[in-house]
């Protein structure tokens, strides 16, 4: 998918250049007044950027240059808003079905397997008005679905629910991306959801994009500490190894292996997890009297400024070929240690977060 | 209750159903128009529409009876079509009547049209309803307690009228002769035992009009 977009509004100018994978979850990142959501937008055609580029699979949907645009109603795309936008006056059914009728797909395709795994079968009769927030969000992606889009489109589609409902829904949006074969645009200000959720990660900051590139891999980057300040930190790809008998959980990953307390996730499921900058420390030789568990061998491979006055933020290569982690750790620590690239030092992981 | 009274019910209840269709028919594009334009034109179109709000019944009257008279320029237009001229038939009230009754209309409209906003319209076009199947299965049943509200006003305010009605109708019967006319003219001729039928009427008339309205609007605000 490729879209280039160019748009001045008096004091904020969105100018950007994308070029992002066929398949997976980008998420789009960046504060409020970014302007990701006015990329969605402009993706949606919900917004007319003059100029524009915007090819989707092998379709092109906006070529200005050849005063090519596709209108919203002739794109088959999926998108889903903030808040609830189910039509108040149809049932759950109707509102489904409202998309199905008009795409092409009123023999309701899929529409068995779309109610399990969002679970919304039993809603199928009630009114919008007597769901949970949580409960509309899922009628609400279904019914995008329902349309078969070439491509889904998520503004914050969690923003306006709660930490429960939150937690709710996003076991659903995990089970999606492991059953969808098409490319989702995910807006959002959360980096927890972009930790669980996202592939692909796009930053977008005063407009622009800041950078752009693999989850893993771009989180690791020491270059943008600013986006993330306090959640500055990585993603590691684990799968289950084995539940232990004092209910301590085996995670394995290429180049080591984390404990992690109790998770009800079989053995050899894969399990996303999150490690803060903040909550890594490094010492230059292993301990055997520390209550940390989680002790990586790794090297330091780069240095740079931390967000926070007076740390430093530590790139480490966990083995040979193995992921990336970030430290953050003081300016004066690591003088004292006289930490430098190419060394070899031990990261002791305080906390790991499961998503 | 004499004939001619009979007749001047059925001639309004004929007017107030016809102006009230056309009004619907008319207003709601203009409604649709002043509720999402950007256009500096905004401003005038509404203040025109809303004109009649304010302008006394006679001088609305009196500019169309000009405008619409064998000397106004749309009187000679249709006498050059061959076409019957409008003052004093009931052609002319209609017209007269969809003028002075517009605002009733355009305004309960635009509102509920402005108080959906873009966003159901935004969701529909992404689940590939054209603008126009848009409208009419999302925006006019959101819309709904508008259209009654504003189907309601016309209707009655059409009922209601009498300047507009003597400026441009006259007065005869069976033709132009409205209830309002009709109850002048009893009142005019001492007639009070006939004139309190209809009055009375008109009372109770406009009492269950008002009780429909207001309770229209609890239930849909009750609903939302």
């Amino acid at each position: 998918m490729e879209a280039r977009f160019r748009l001045a509004y008096p004091g904020f100018t969105l100018d950007v250049d994308l070029n992002l994978p066929e398949k997976g979850v980008t998420a789009l990142f960046g504060p409020s007044g970014s302007g990701k959501t006015t990329v969605l937008r402009c993706v949606a055609g919900l917004e007319r950027a003059p100029g524009g580029f915007l090819k989707v699979a092998d379709s092109i949907w906006q070529n200005d240059a050849h005063g090519v645009f596709l209108p919203i109603h002739a794109r088959p795309l999926g998108l889903v808003f903030q808040e609830a936008s189910l039509f108040p006056h149809l049932s759950v059914r109707k509102n489904l079905e409202y998309g199905m009728k008009r795409a092409g797909n009123a023999r309701g395709e899929g529409f068995d397997a779309m109610l399990d795994l969002l679970g919304i079968r039993a809603l199928l009769a009630r009114d919008p008005e007597h769901l949970s927030g949580g409960e509309r969000q899922r009628v609400a992606i279904a019914r995008a679905l329902l349309t078969r889009p070439r491509l889904l489109l998520l503004d914050e589609p969690l923003a306006a629910l709660d930490v429960k409902k939150k937690q709710e829904i996003l076991p659903y949006l995990e089970a999606l991306r492991e059953e969808l074969n098409i490319p989702v645009l995910y807006v959002s200000h959360a980096p927890d959801e972009v930790a669980r959720l996202a592939d692909h990660l796009v930053l977008i900051q005063n407009g622009r994009v800041t950078a752009s590139g693999a989850l893993m891999a771009t989180l690791a980057r020491l270059d943008l500490g600013s986006a993330f300040t306090d959640d500055a930190g990585v993603v590691l790809e684990t799968t289950v190894a084995a539940h232990e008998a004092d209910g301590l959980v085996r995670l394995e990953f290429p180049g080591g292996r984390l404990y992690v307390t109790e998770r009800d996730k079989p053995p050899g499921s894969r399990l996303r997890c999150r490690i803060h900058a903040r909550d890594v420390s490094l010492a230059l030789s292993a301990h055997n009297d520390t209550s940390i568990l989680n002790v990586l061998p790794a090297t330091v491979v780069a240095i740079a400024g931390a967000d926070a006055p007076g740390h430093v933020l530590v790139q480490l290569q966990l083995a040979e070929g193995g992921p990336l982690l970030l430290a953050r750790i003081t300016e004066r620590s690591r003088r004292a240690l006289a930490i430098a690239p190419g060394m070899a030092v031990v990261a002791q992981v305080k906390s790991v977060a499961l998503l | 209750m004499d004939g001619s009274s009979l007749a001047a019910i059925w001639l309004t209840c004929k007017l107030a159903t016809l102006v009230t269709v056309l009004l619907l028919v008319v207003g709601t594009p203009i409604a649709w128009w002043l509720a999402n334009t950007c256009s500096r034109l905004k401003g005038p179109v509404g203040a025109l529409v809303s004109l009649p709000l304010v302008l006394p019944p006679t001088v609305l009257g009196f500019y169309l009876l000009l405008l619409l008279g064998p000397y106004g320029g749309i009187g000679k237009a249709m006498d050059a079509l061959d076409l019957e001229r409008l003052p004093f038939t009931f052609a002319g009230l209609v017209v007269a009547s969809v003028l002075y009754s517009l605002p009733f209309v355009v305004q309960p409209i635009q509102n509920a049209f402005e108080a959906i906003g873009r966003r159901p319209l935004e969701v529909a076009a992404s689940l590939r309803a054209t603008p126009l199947d848009a409208f009419f299965s999302v925006v006019v049943p959101l819309a709904r307690p508008g259209f009654v509200t504003a189907a309601i006003l016309g209707f009655a305010h059409t009922v209601g009228e009498f300047g507009v009605v003597l400026m441009m109708g006259g007065n005869i019967p069976g033709k132009t002769q409205v209830l309002s006319v009709k109850i002048y003219d009893y009142v005019e001729n001492g007639d009070y035992a006939q004139a309190h039928w209809l009055a009375g009427g008109m009372v109770l008339f406009s009492f269950v009009v008002l009780l429909l309205l207001y309770g229209s609007r609890k239930q849909s605000s009750w609903s939302r």
